[in-house]
């Protein structure tokens, strides 16, 4: 994506709140404060403030979805989206991206620095749910003094975000685009999540989460969960055409090491993660999508009728959030009487295909803004 | 609204729905017939397609359109979610038709449906003299590329509805040349029916 059809050069700003004795109740019990969130916006909120859609990033995400920071040659993660005449066209909307709460990129986590101890929260830090990075989104739309979001977006985990935003606060969405998501985490998504977590903590590293001063890192750990992740997030398909059996020099080694150019691509995302990554913060966030759970009536509580409209989107190929758990989301909203969209979107790129096979679902998502907005 | 360019069973359709009405198209196709209803009759409509790409154009026209088949579309709704469902050439496509009419007037008060008629002259005539799988105009398939699995007639319907307590409130034959009034399960080519429950009485 060139520049031109970018939103240029854009900057991560800071919003602090939940200050001594304001502290945020999480849904634990826990008090958490002061709080940091990290957040960038593109485009401009018009004068009625009714023009703003909230983006919502997945496990590995951050605040910068669109645009390129100074210096940087790679854009946003979400830059195929979010630009002027793009999906999320910020001509006509003001897009804001906020970094959760627990993450590792400008908002508070276990890596932030306690006040009350001057050192990282490590595991001090509270076990939070999706419905507590969601609340602290909501302070922040609040300070930016927007009553009613004309959308809330996200794929994955930032879809888990923007369903939560429904159950939370229905009142304060006009519409809500989950895509690649489900009502809750499934058995076997959980069980990627703990294989995970578990290989993180098997690094003698980890320390019981207290490397943070640590001259040695638990980076072997998390780039051992990220290269099960990336499995989880390609298909048979896709990493047959992306790899096939091709091997990375001419013959076998008759060693352990990386002989097909599937197991060099694994190491090298594995190697590169840790580098952006906190491995605390990647045990907090799986365990919050763990929990998270809307299903049964919790999604949509009141039997009062709700004016939201939904744009449900699915991937063929993904079988880390398959479609019928996207189907499951809509089956709720049939019962309920809720205004519904749902595509299940021809793709190979498996989970991945949200952040990849953008020109489908950005025309959707244009259209369907389009007629939220315009009534 | 300028109804001239519509086709015709669309603007029978259109005639048949009241203003304001909760519309249910299964099989809405690219979505002409909802968006006309949307917008000529201010209908709160919704459509179910099973094609990817006519669930775009859907999109584009600004309508809420479920991508999925019709045989597992209905049962969430609860019941009289809509006021109309409406099965316009998808019926016969389908695989448990009894099951989505039956469903279809649980969830609505009224059912429009329409369908070729495989008794038309000419499909008789085929069968007969040449003995070969008849193509009408509104049966333009061979019997190796057809994507329907039901083949019925008008009178077949009519006693579908009689032995299922199925009230018919209207019924309208299309031929070559517009609307066919006499022996329609020879000469229509087309029919669309709106049904009922046999309790429920028009409006």
């Amino acid at each position: 994506m060139t520049k031109e059809k970018s939103v240029g050069i854009v900057k991560t700003e800071y919003f602090t709140f939940a200050e001594h004795q304001h502290e945020l109740k999480l849904e634990s019990g826990a008090l958490l404060g002061p709080i940091t969130l990290a957040y960038e916006t593109y485009g401009q909120l018009n004068q009625e403030k009714s023009n703003a859609i909230l983006v919502l990033h997945a496990l590995s995400g951050d605040a910068h979805a669109a645009g390129f920071h100074s210096g940087d040659k790679e854009p946003g993660w979400w830059d195929d989206l979010i630009g002027p005449n793009k999906g999320l066209d910020t001509n006509k909307y003001f897009v804001i991206c906020p970094n959760i709460i627990a993450g590792c990129k400008g908002s508070t986590g276990p890596c932030s620095l306690n006040p009350k101890t001057g050192k990282p929260y490590g595991l001090s830090f509270p076990v939070i749910t999706i419905a507590d990075i969601v609340k602290a989104q909501k302070h922040l739309i609040d300070y930016l003094g927007i009553k009613k979001l004309l959308s809330v977006i996200g794929g994955s985990m930032g879809g888990m975000q923007a369903l939560q935003w429904v159950a939370s606060f229905p009142q304060c969405v006009c519409s809500v685009i989950p895509i690649a998501t489900a009502l809750k985490h499934s058995p076997q998504q959980i069980a990627f999540d703990e294989v995970g977590r578990q290989a993180v903590m098997a690094d003698p590293a980890w320390a019981d989460g207290n490397y943070y001063d640590q001259k040695e890192k638990p980076l072997k750990g998390l780039a051992v969960a990220r290269m099960l992740g990336h499995v989880t997030y390609m298909s048979d398909k896709s990493m047959e055409e992306k790899f096939s059996r091709r091997l990375k020099d001419k013959n076998y080694s008759f060693k352990f090491s990386a002989d097909f150019e599937v197991e060099g691509y694994l190491r090298y995302r594995g190697d590169i993660f840790v580098k952006r990554f906190d491995a605390n913060s990647y045990l907090y966030i799986t365990k919050a999508m763990d929990y998270f759970d809307l299903s049964g009536n919790k999604l949509i509580h009141s039997d009062k009728h709700l004016d939201v409209r939904f744009l449900v989107i699915a991937f063929k190929s993904d079988w880390l959030y398959p479609a019928y758990q996207s189907q499951d989301i809509v089956r709720h909203l049939k019962i309920k009487g809720i205004d519904a969209t749902y595509c299940e979107i021809k793709s190979t790129y498996g989970h991945d295909a949200f952040l990849l096979e953008v020109e489908e679902e950005a025309h959707l998502i244009k259209h369907f803004l389009h007629k939220t907005f315009k009534g | 609204m300028d109804l001239s360019k519509t086709q015709i069973d669309h603007r029978l359709i259109y005639e048949i729905i009241q203003p304001g009405a909760r519309v249910l198209d299964l099989g809405c196709g690219t979505g002409e017939l909802l968006q006309l209803l949307a917008e000529g009759k201010d209908c709160k409509v919704q459509g179910i397609e099973l094609d990817e790409q006519a669930i775009y154009q859907c999109v584009e026209k600004g309508l809420s359109v479920f991508h999925g088949d019709i045989d597992s579309g209905l049962s969430e709704y609860p019941d009289k979610s809509f006021d109309y469902v409406i099965l316009n050439q998808s019926m016969q496509q389908v695989k448990r038709v009894d099951y989505v009419i039956t469903e279809s007037l649980r969830v609505a008060d009224k059912a429009i449906i329409g369908f070729p008629n495989f008794t038309y002259l000419s499909s008789r005539l085929m069968l007969f003299f040449r003995g070969k799988a008849p193509i009408t105009p509104s049966l333009p398939y061979h019997w190796y590329d057809t994507p329907n699995i039901h083949f019925l007639s008008i009178a077949d319907f009519r006693y579908y509805c009689r032995v299922k307590n199925i009230r018919t409130l209207k019924a309208y034959f299309l031929g070559k040349k517009g609307l066919v009034r006499f022996w329609p399960n020879l000469f229509a080519l087309n029919a669309i029916f709106l049904i009922s429950h046999d309790k429920l009485q028009e409006n």
